[in-house]
């Protein structure tokens, strides 16, 4: 029997995995899936916390979660239109001349 | 008309000059056309208001009105009009020759780029003096009476470009000043004592008996006089000043530098004579201590005297004019002093007929020998400019006093009143009337008979200039005698009591006047004069000749005793200035080497470097590292923003631990 903390632990195994690729990866398409990787193990808490909830009769968790991945999937593609946008204005897809930001 | 008041229409006569004086300065400069216009037509209008005036005086003697113009406290000082018939002849006077002056110089001074200017000050002038004739109070007549003085300086430096015309108008400006600063504190002290500048007001007035008598009942400490007369004496101290008796008549001749039509207006017909008016204005104050009546008698009778002597060795025609009107003046005073308004009033007017008919035939005479003034060059003017000559003779057969001209009947008047109050006094009046006919005869003998003795030729003026001319030959000649038959003297003093009338005084006159005459003649006529022999009087007058022609060394008196005061006064407060400089240049010095170190040390350093400069050091330190963070590195930020999230997480669970 696979227990909530499990599940936790690997929801939080996989968000710093995530954040550790976001943070410190300088491709800008590994950042971005990085930030998916990080949504899945929110998307993987939601349905863990439903599962060991006391009414998984209720839908709650999952619709959570299908909302969830929607927004991800609209967020995965603006963000790969901004990339493509930044890399045809920067030739490059390095984060670290993206710092435009400062000025 | 006649439901207007007259004071009313009275008060209207200035206010036209002054209004075109206002206009004309609005005009553009080169419309000088429409400014001699303007002054004409100003000047009209009161003429027709002053003679209608003058009607109306001779039924209703005196009339009169007040306002309060200031008031502060208890003290009001009040302004007035008055209408009486020593103000209603002069109106007239004043307007009537005014208007045949400015007549006069819209042909004389057409060719002067300046005439609108011109005639903005004469309309100034011509406000200032009706001002002053009508007023009612001595503060208003004190006004007025400068703002005839400023109009004076102004018109005498009307060729400002000349130096001898600009000085000529400051020493007229200075010297009328000394004058004005007597009226002005009789002025005071009269309004100190009397309580009022007003001249008339319902038996309060400065005039009317019961304050004359309190003045005069207040004695001084000093002298023995009384308020009354000291009073007086300064208010005549303001009318030696501008009618030019000796001591301060050396401005008037050097007036002569202003255009000739301002000589004759300003400083022979009208302006000179405000200062005799002013005596006959406040001459009740002067009746009730006689002190100052005979001081007036004396001063007149001796610059009577003095400037026909000087007239006699002058070779300016305009300056022997000057002299004459001096001497002329001193007569007044001279009347006035012993015999009453009437005396000297009338022959002020009578004399301001054939002065200003003598200055505008001088200028007339200057015109046509192309600005000649030099009478030793003059000569032959007879021929070539009859008309003037014929004017001229009148002017002079009025001024010698000959028989049946207007100086004849008003200058016996006065020789007559002399005579029986003063006979000291007579004798210098009447040595003056000799002098008078001798100079000038001397002038007819030089200006007129013979040949021309300059280049050029001369050439008769255009009638604009000859009309005004013929109008007052007609009034020089006529006036006089004409107006005593009326009754003029009894019309300007209705307490007038004809002095007996005595043979022998007009014996005296008219024998000194023709002796004059003829002795001139002998002098000067029988041989033909020439530019370069000496005056006929030099040898046989020897020294007294050339103080006459210094005139009688006056002005270097006053060169090396006043002006010489004042220029070592002013070297010895340039000195006191020089050593308060040098004082101040070392405190200041030192004041500033003190606060330059100051300045260095505790601004410099302590205020700017240590405090301002510091902190903005700090400041912009301060923000310099705390840009740093600010990479532009996404991945920066978002570490930021995890390790916010990590501590966000630790608060979290620390804080549950703890319960």
């Amino acid at each position: 029997m696979v227990t909530l903390q499990q599940y936790l632990i690997l929801s939080a195994v996989l968000f710093s995995i995530g954040l550790l690729g976001a943070l410190t990866r300088r491709h800008a398409i590994i950042v971005l899936v990085s930030i998916e990787i990080m949504l899945n193990a929110a998307n993987l808490n939601f349905i863990a916390f439903w599962r060991f909830a006391p009414h998984p009769e209720n839908l709650h968790g999952v619709l959570f979660t299908l909302f969830s991945i929607a927004v991800a999937a609209a967020e995965a593609a603006v963000g790969l239109a901004l990339v493509i946008a930044v890399y045809r204005f920067n030739k490059s897809p390095d984060l670290e001349k993206m710092n435009s930001l400062h000025e | 008309m006649s439901h207007i008041s007259p004071i009313l229409l009275t008060a209207l006569i200035p206010l036209f000059p002054l209004a075109m004086a206002l206009t004309i300065a609005l005009l553009k400069p080169a419309w000088s056309r429409a400014a001699a216009g303007l002054a004409l037509l100003g000047l009209g209008v009161s003429l027709v208001l002053s003679l209608y005036v003058l009607n109306i005086s001779l039924h209703e003697p005196l009339q009169y009105g007040a306002f309060t113009w200031l008031q502060t406290g208890p003290l009001h000082i009040d302004f007035g009009v008055l209408l009486d018939p020593l103000s209603a002849s002069m109106l007239a006077m004043v307007t009537f020759i005014g208007f045949l002056i400015f007549f006069y110089s819209s042909s004389y001074m057409a060719e002067d780029p300046d005439c609108s200017r011109f005639f903005c000050y004469l309309s100034l002038f011509a406000a200032g003096m009706l001002g002053l004739i009508i007023s009612n109070s001595l503060l208003l007549l004190f006004m007025c009476w400068e703002i005839v003085g400023l109009a004076s300086y102004l018109l005498i430096g009307f060729w400002y470009q000349k130096p001898a015309a600009a000085a000529a108008a400051k020493k007229a400006f200075i010297t009328t000043r000394i004058g004005d600063l007597f009226l002005f504190s009789g002025l005071l002290w009269a309004f100190k004592d009397g309580g009022t500048l007003l001249f008339y007001n319902h038996g309060a007035g400065l005039l009317e008996a019961d304050p004359v008598a309190r003045l005069a009942g207040l004695p001084l400490p000093v002298f023995g006089l009384s308020t009354a007369a000291a009073i007086s004496l300064l208010i005549f101290g303001g009318a030696v000043g501008k009618s030019g008796q000796f001591p301060l008549h050396v401005w008037l001749p050097d007036a002569m530098e202003g255009p000739t039509p301002v000589s004759a207006l300003i400083h022979a017909a009208t302006m000179v004579a405000a200062g005799v008016f002013l005596v006959a204005r406040t001459y009740p104050l002067f009746v009730a201590d006689s002190t100052a009546l005979t001081v007036v008698a004396w001063i007149g009778g001796f610059t009577a005297l003095l400037a026909g002597l000087i007239a006699i060795a002058q070779n300016d025609l305009k300056r022997i004019l000057a002299y004459s009107t001096v001497s002329q003046l001193g007569m007044m005073m001279m009347g006035l002093g012993v015999g009453g308004i009437s005396a000297g009033m009338f022959h002020l007017l009578s004399h301001a007929f054939f002065k200003a008919l003598l200055f505008l035939g001088a200028g007339s005479i200057i015109h046509g020998c192309h600005g000649e003034q030099d009478i030793r060059k003059l000569g032959g003017v007879a021929r070539a400019m009859p008309l003037t000559t014929v004017c001229y003779l009148c002017g002079t057969f009025a001024l010698c006093a000959l028989p049946l001209g207007s100086g004849y009947f008003s200058k016996d008047e006065i020789l007559l009143a002399a005579w029986q109050h003063n006979p000291g006094v007579f004798w210098l009046g009447a040595i003056a009337a000799f002098c008078t006919s001798f100079y000038m005869t001397r002038q007819l003998c030089y200006v007129f008979p013979g040949a021309h003795r300059s280049p050029g030729h001369p050439h008769e003026s255009s009638s604009r200039i000859i009309a005004p001319l013929v109008i007052l030959s007609l009034f020089a000649l006529a006036f006089g005698g004409i107006a005593k038959r009326l009754g003029i003297l009894e019309y300007l003093d209705p307490g007038f009591k004809a002095p007996e009338e005595s043979s022998l005084v007009m014996m005296i006159g008219l024998g000194l006047a023709l002796g004059g005459v003829l002795t001139g003649y002998l002098i000067y006529g029988l041989k033909p004069l020439t530019v370069d022999v000496p005056d006929a009087l030099t040898r046989p007058l020897g020294p007294l000749y050339r103080f006459l022609q210094n005139r009688a060394c006056i002005d270097e008196l006053y060169d090396c005793t006043v002006v010489r005061l004042w220029v070592e006064l002013a070297a010895l407060t340039a000195g006191v200035e020089f050593a308060l400089q040098a004082a101040t240049g070392f405190v200041v010095a030192g004041t500033r080497e003190i606060s330059r170190n100051l300045a260095f040390n505790t601004d410099r350093i302590l205020i700017d470097q240590w405090s301002f400069d510091g902190l903005c050091k700090v400041v912009r330190g301060g923000g310099f590292l705390s840009t740093r963070g600010q990479t532009g590195q996404l991945q920066d930020y978002l570490r930021c923003i995890a390790l916010g999230a990590v501590l966000l997480g630790w608060l979290t669970w620390w804080t549950l631990a703890r319960g």
